[in-house]
């Protein structure tokens, strides 16, 4: 018995701490990570739109004029469009910052950070410093849930926050909706929202949740939660699946935990980034 | 085999027209005849046929010679149901009659899959167009009636971060007579939104499929394109795959011995894999940039290279990592109080698992040895072999000892073929696919074979593409499991088998 304990002990002294540098220091990115991307229409040829015909979701709006943007609601950040472009007009930089409180704002362009503001003071007061949320996952691929998941693992923390999920909406402060919301979903999405006790937070996860990502116009789901507009959302969280880390800087700065603009990212130092090019 | 068959190889394009088509009789014959001598139903689907007919295909597999056979039938209205002579049929049959109205006559249990619109327009089999309230779990259940008997009703929302799903225990006190699974809240259509293709969607949906297998069902998926359209991808690619779906099987792995350790409250292994989860899911970001190594697998080889110092480098950080789950795991299999829940605990025989058809490590547990990279080999696996893992007690512990045993295998594979990349090139361009072909494509993904089965039109699009997830396959070997236990042991059993709920429900 003792001996199991000494061997627990030690096992756990070897591994150290785990939990990630991130916020206080910087967050840790492999080179080849694809985080928000930057747009430089000036460089597109004209009239080229090998970017947009490339793309699974009709991100891009207005390819090759002066007026591109992307729309990291509907992006997979799949390498299909920088991979594409004969020009570089397209990339995606290493920035994990994507959460947006509106949908407008996930249109980007040019090369732009997208950081989330705080909620307003009194909800703020009331739910920054301890926040339950209760997870509802309708149709998503499981993606998005595994990366919720890791959010709450000893590397991410998240509950070093005072966020965690939580098994009951009766316990819950809001809710976070992943998936386009399949039709055969809707009624347990909406019975969920209506469970948790007002004011209750909404953070949409995911491009299927923010536009119904890859399945977007299938008949049998919702396009994601602006297809269910009785649930007003406060978070839109970009992603296939978003990096947890992607994930808690949307929730950090909803809750004013994390504020100002500078980026500090560290590399992983294991592989370049990518050249293959078709 | 009998000669009324196709004999085809994994990923082997044939001309569908080679295809026989013969009488319903002899179709159910020859697949009873398959399943009897220990073969398996990879697939079984209908297709529209000629006005109110409809094509079954069944594809079966006979893994000890590693060829795949396949025939089809054109049915009306109804057939006989092979069912109560092959329990393996029994979701395939209920698959047909939700999705073509195709219905078979004596099927014990005919219930919705996953409470799907029809395929085809007119067709209503189980009323959901004139109820459009019709939604999973509304629904007759089974029910133990008797003195002290009573039910529990689990989900669709879980109390942790999982997809929807519903069960319902009939039980006593703690003890569990009966569980029935309702799927089919993550409905999303993938199967029709591929006809037509291959588009530029194709590749990102099927990688959709299911999130945690996104490279066992894009490698399915690019193998049956490239055959289709008659293209060779370069060895250096082929590894790289393989690389990635050991990968893939780790994570996985991995990341489940951590929540099985969680779920008997057993913390110091429940904390370390479900952290050492993410070394894999890194190497594959390492590679792809994306933690489920979405964007990597095309028709035509991968998007993504490594030189040989970077995939070294790659090779030393996942050795280092894998040394480290030894020993987190080590603690939880050395532990007689982790262990004493998991002993015994939610068995399968083995021969419940050949009626059932179980794949994947569900099966391995129970001492069936089956594997779609040794069995039916295509790419890197026709060169090097992973050993396969077999268990015998189709217990709990059964599962987790052999994907503890499977991860070692991939983890060796995957730094050995890291640190000797062959030269060359990593994609070369895929064409379009051929016009009237037929292709099925198997891989071993980390939960067992999935399998893709694709009929291309006269124009080379495709006319039908059929999914089958392991899940669908596994998912009743979970509800027996469960039979005789205690509900409280239902999260580890559940997390034992950890299927996929949208890989199930499209």
């Amino acid at each position: 018995m003792i001996d199991d304990l000494v061997k627990i002990l030690r096992f756990r002294s070897r591994l150290g701490r785990q939990t990630v540098a991130y916020p206080e220091g910087p967050a840790r990115f492999p080179e080849r990570f694809r985080g928000r991307p930057a747009l430089d229409p000036g460089k597109c040829r004209n009239g080229c739109r090998d970017c947009a015909d490339a793309c699974p979701t009709e991100a891009i709006v207005d390819p090759g004029l002066p007026t591109m943007r992307l729309d990291t609601g509907r992006c997979l950040f799949c390498p299909a469009c920088e991979q594409a472009c004969p020009e570089g007009a397209i990339r995606f930089t290493r920035d994990y910052r994507l959460s947006a409180r509106t949908r407008e704002e996930l249109l980007v362009s040019g090369d732009v950070p997208v950081l989330a503001r705080a909620l307003e003071e009194r909800t703020r007061k009331l739910l920054g410093r301890a926040l339950r949320l209760r997870q509802v996952s309708a149709a998503g691929c499981n993606g998005c849930e595994a990366e919720l998941n890791a959010s709450g693992n000893i590397q991410f923390d998240l509950s070093r926050f005072g966020v965690q999920f939580v098994a009951s909406p009766r316990h819950a402060d809001g809710i976070v909706v992943t998936g386009p919301v399949s039709e055969n979903m809707r009624l347990a999405t909406i019975k969920t929202w209506e469970a948790i006790p007002a004011p209750r937070l909404v953070i949409a996860v995911g491009a299927c949740a923010l536009s119904g990502g890859i399945f977007r116009d299938s008949p049998v789901q919702s396009n994601g939660m602006p297809g269910l507009p009785e649930i007003p959302v406060d978070l839109f969280v970009p992603g296939c699946p978003p990096h947890p880390i992607t994930f808690m800087d949307g929730v950090l700065r909803l809750l004013g935990r994390i504020e100002g603009s500078e980026l500090r990212l560290a590399g992983t130092e294991v592989v370049e980034p990518a050249l293959s090019r078709d | 085999m009998p000669t009324r068959i196709l004999q085809v190889w994994n990923a082997e394009a044939v001309e569908a027209e080679l295809v026989p088509e013969v009488g319903l009789e002899d179709f159910q014959q020859v697949v009873a005849d398959v399943i009897a001598a220990g073969g398996r139903a990879s697939a079984f689907y209908g297709r529209q046929g000629d006005g109110d007919e409809v094509v079954l295909t069944a594809v079966l597999a006979d893994d000890a010679q590693g060829r795949l056979g396949v025939l089809s039938t054109r049915v009306r209205e109804s057939y006989p149901s092979l069912t109560p002579e092959c329990p393996a049929l029994q979701l395939f049959e209920r698959e047909v009659y939700e999705q073509f109205g195709l219905r078979p006559e004596g099927h014990p249990w005919l219930k919705p899959v996953r409470f799907e619109p029809p395929l085809v327009p007119g067709v209503d089999p189980f009323g959901r167009r004139s109820n459009p309230k019709t939604i999973p779990g509304a629904y007759p259940f089974f029910r133990v009636e008797g003195e002290e008997v009573h039910e529990v009703a689990v989900g669709p929302v879980h109390a942790g971060i999982i997809e929807p799903g519903h069960f319902r225990f009939q039980c006593h006190g703690e003890h569990v007579f009966f569980l029935e699974i309702v799927l089919g809240y993550q409905h999303r259509g993938v199967e029709p939104m591929l006809a037509g293709g291959p588009d530029r969607r194709t590749v990102a949906l099927l990688e959709s499929v299911a999130g945690d297998t996104v490279v066992g069902h894009g490698l399915a998926h690019a193998n049956a394109v490239e055959a289709l359209a008659g293209c060779q991808i370069p060895a250096r690619a082929a590894v790289l795959r393989g690389v990635a779906l050991e990968l893939e099987r780790r994570a996985n792995h991995v990341g489940d011995l951590g929540m099985l350790a969680g779920d008997v409250g057993f913390l110091p292994t429940a904390s370390y894999c479900g952290a050492l989860r993410a070394d894999f899911l890194n190497a594959l970001a390492e590679i792809c940039g994306n933690r489920f190594g979405r964007g990597l697998v095309v028709p035509g080889g991968v998007r993504f290279d490594l030189d040989g110092a970077a995939a070294r480098r790659l090779a030393d950080k996942v050795q280092k990592a894998w040394e480290s789950v030894q020993a987190a795991s080590r603690l939880f299999f050395d532990s007689p109080s982790a262990r004493n829940r998991t002993d015994g605990t939610g068995v399968v025989s083995r021969e419940a698992c050949r009626q059932l058809g179980l794949v994947g490590p569900a099966a391995r547990a129970c001492g069936v040895s089956r594997d779609v990279r040794r069995d039916h080999a295509t790419g890197v696996f026709r060169f090097i072999h992973v050993p396969t893992v077999t268990g015998e007690s189709g217990d709990v512990f059964a599962r987790a000892w052999v994907r503890l045993l499977e991860s070692e295998r991939s983890a060796d594979f995957v730094v050995r073929e890291l640190r000797s990349l062959p030269a060359g090139k990593v994609r070369v361009p895929c064409g379009p696919p051929a016009p009237g072909r037929f292709v099925i494509s198997l891989m071993e993904g980390w939960r067992g074979e999935v399998a893709h089965a694709v009929h291309t039109d006269g124009n080379g699009r495709f006319a039908r593409y059929k999914v089958t997830d392991p899940s669908f396959h596994n998912w009743m070997g979970l509800a027996l499991a469960l039979r005789g236990e205690e509900i409280s042991d239902f999260p580890l059993c559940n997390k034992s088998f950890n299927l996929s709920y949208c890989g199930h429900d499209l």
